[in-house]
């Protein structure tokens, strides 16, 4: 847990050599609410930080996810497309929403820490 | 909580959308819908004077029964959809019952006071709250603070005591359950509406719940499945409009709902069940099998009961009929679905 990194987007990040573990953080999670269905992004694909990769719904609204890191998708959470409620019940674990193969570690240090994440959670929540 | 029509309402409440929905299709919800607007309509006759204005078969209604019904304008387009009942004597009031939406309360009633003038005389209730419980407990709940009201039928109303506090309930909803909305006196409101959430069945349900099981039941939301644009013909409210009324017309927009009753609609409302997990959200593009684009998806989410998406929206008269394959344009991809006939869970109302 404390080598998990956070976006301002409330996405969080584990990794491991060059590759980066991506999900929704669980401060997301509950004021998503239940979570229905998620569009994940397809594996090989190249993605941008800040840009689109996949959109959560839940029974509320459907929202985009944005990654917070650049790299090529090597793997998504297919567990997620029969039990996407794993992001309500793991959102930190088992509902992990994909993994990406790292372009740049120095976009590492856009992201925050664990108690800068908590301490702007609770400015802006 | 959001704001909704000038009002700020809880989408959910502590149980989540998921849970609040489950628990009033398995034992009973209970809604603040006091946003809505309600009036009193009087005068020497006041059903007629208000014909002029919707289809419905108003002058028919019998004492204490209840009837849907929509504001048209001169092109058949809907204005706004009400529920109008007959009131029971004895009464304050001997007149009409008229509940319209929070979004069209300010512009129904303008409407209706320059319509009725002369005519009827429109009283706006401003110190009344509106709450509806629903669900299959609801009639053991309401009965055990009421007199009678376990045997009503579906779509009467009558004046009785609820717990002491002199309400006007009637046997109806937006749930597809059984179930009541009971005007109470805003003075008694919130001690009533404690006194029924005090009841082990009863749970608080927003606004998210309110619109999927209304989804699920297969019943319009005005702005959404229905609007100016929109004719009860092609929304699927024929039912709504009574014999005398489909053939006498004399209600705004008459000739082209008749035209449209004789000789069909080029465009319906029609249930959408889409194959996989994502929903079809409203504003989505509905195609054919065959890629043509044939209309529009109005109203769509998950839906707890059914436990998938679920979805409404108007199709090209040809691909309305029940099992059409379809396809839905959601961000880019084109997903495979069927239309779906109406409603996704069956209605349970109380018809005596």
């Amino acid at each position: 847990m404390s080598d998990m990194k956070f976006s301002e987007e409330h996405e969080w990040v584990s990794v491991d050599g060059d590759i980066a573990t991506i999900g929704i953080t669980n401060f997301a999670q509950e004021q998503l609410g239940d979570v229905v269905f998620v569009d994940l992004p397809e594996v090989g694909g190249q993605v941008s930080q800040g840009g689109d990769a996949g959109v959560v719904e839940s029974v509320k609204a459907a929202s985009e996810v944005y990654t917070p890191l650049s790299g090529e998708i090597v793997e998504v959470n297919e567990d997620l497309e029969s039990a996407p409620d794993l992001v309500n019940t793991d959102p930190e674990g088992d509902g992990w929403f994909f993994k990406l193969r790292m372009d740049d570690t120095a976009e590492l240090d856009d992201l925050m820490d664990a108690a800068a994440y908590k301490k702007f959670c609770d400015e802006h929540g | 909580m959001a704001g909704f029509a000038g009002y700020d309402m809880p989408i959910q409440y502590g149980l989540g959308i998921m849970k609040e929905h489950l628990h009033t299709r398995a034992a009973a919800g209970l809604f603040d819908v006091s946003h809505m607007g309600q009036a009193w309509l009087t005068g020497a006759d006041p059903a007629a004077a208000m014909e002029n204005m919707v289809p419905g078969d108003l002058q028919g209604l019998a004492p204490g029964q209840q009837r849907y019904t929509q504001f048209l304008n001169d092109k058949g387009g809907i204005l706004d959809d009400l529920m109008v009942t007959r009131a029971v004597k004895p009464l304050d009031h001997d007149g009409l019952f008229v509940v319209v939406n929070a979004a069209c309360k300010d512009a129904d009633f303008a409407r209706m006071e320059t319509a009725l003038a002369g005519d009827a005389k429109l009283e706006r209730i401003e110190d009344r709250a509106l709450v509806a419980l629903q669900g299959p407990a609801a009639a053991s709940v309401l009965a055990r603070f009421a007199d009678g009201v376990d045997t009503m039928p579906f779509m009467t109303a009558k004046r009785v005591a609820v717990a002491g506090v002199d309400c006007l309930v009637s046997r109806s909803g937006y749930s597809g359950e059984d179930g009541y909305e009971v005007s109470i006196p805003e003075s008694d409101a919130l001690g009533l509406t404690e006194t029924l959430l005090g009841c082990a069945e009863v749970e608080a349900i927003g606004l998210g719940a309110r619109d999927s099981l209304r989804l699920e039941a297969g019943l319009c939301l005005y702005g959404h499945d229905i609007d100016e644009g929109t004719t009860p013909i092609e929304a699927g409210l024929l039912w709504s409009i009574g014999k005398r009324r489909r053939a006498d017309g004399g209600f705004p927009g008459a000739e082209i709902v008749q035209a449209q009753i004789r000789e069909g609609v080029s465009r319906k409302r029609v249930g959408i069940l889409p194959e996989g997990r994502a929903p079809a959200r409203e504003g989505t593009e509905i195609l054919s099998a065959d890629g043509a684009s044939i209309g529009t998806v109005t109203s769509g989410g998950f839906g707890p009961t059914v436990g998938g998406p679920v979805a409404m929206g108007y199709v090209a008269v040809d691909f309305a009929a029940a099992g059409t394959p379809i396809q839905l344009s959601v961000r880019g991809k084109l997903l495979p679905a069927a239309v779906k006939k109406l409603p996704f869970v069956e209605q349970r109302y109380y018809r005596g």
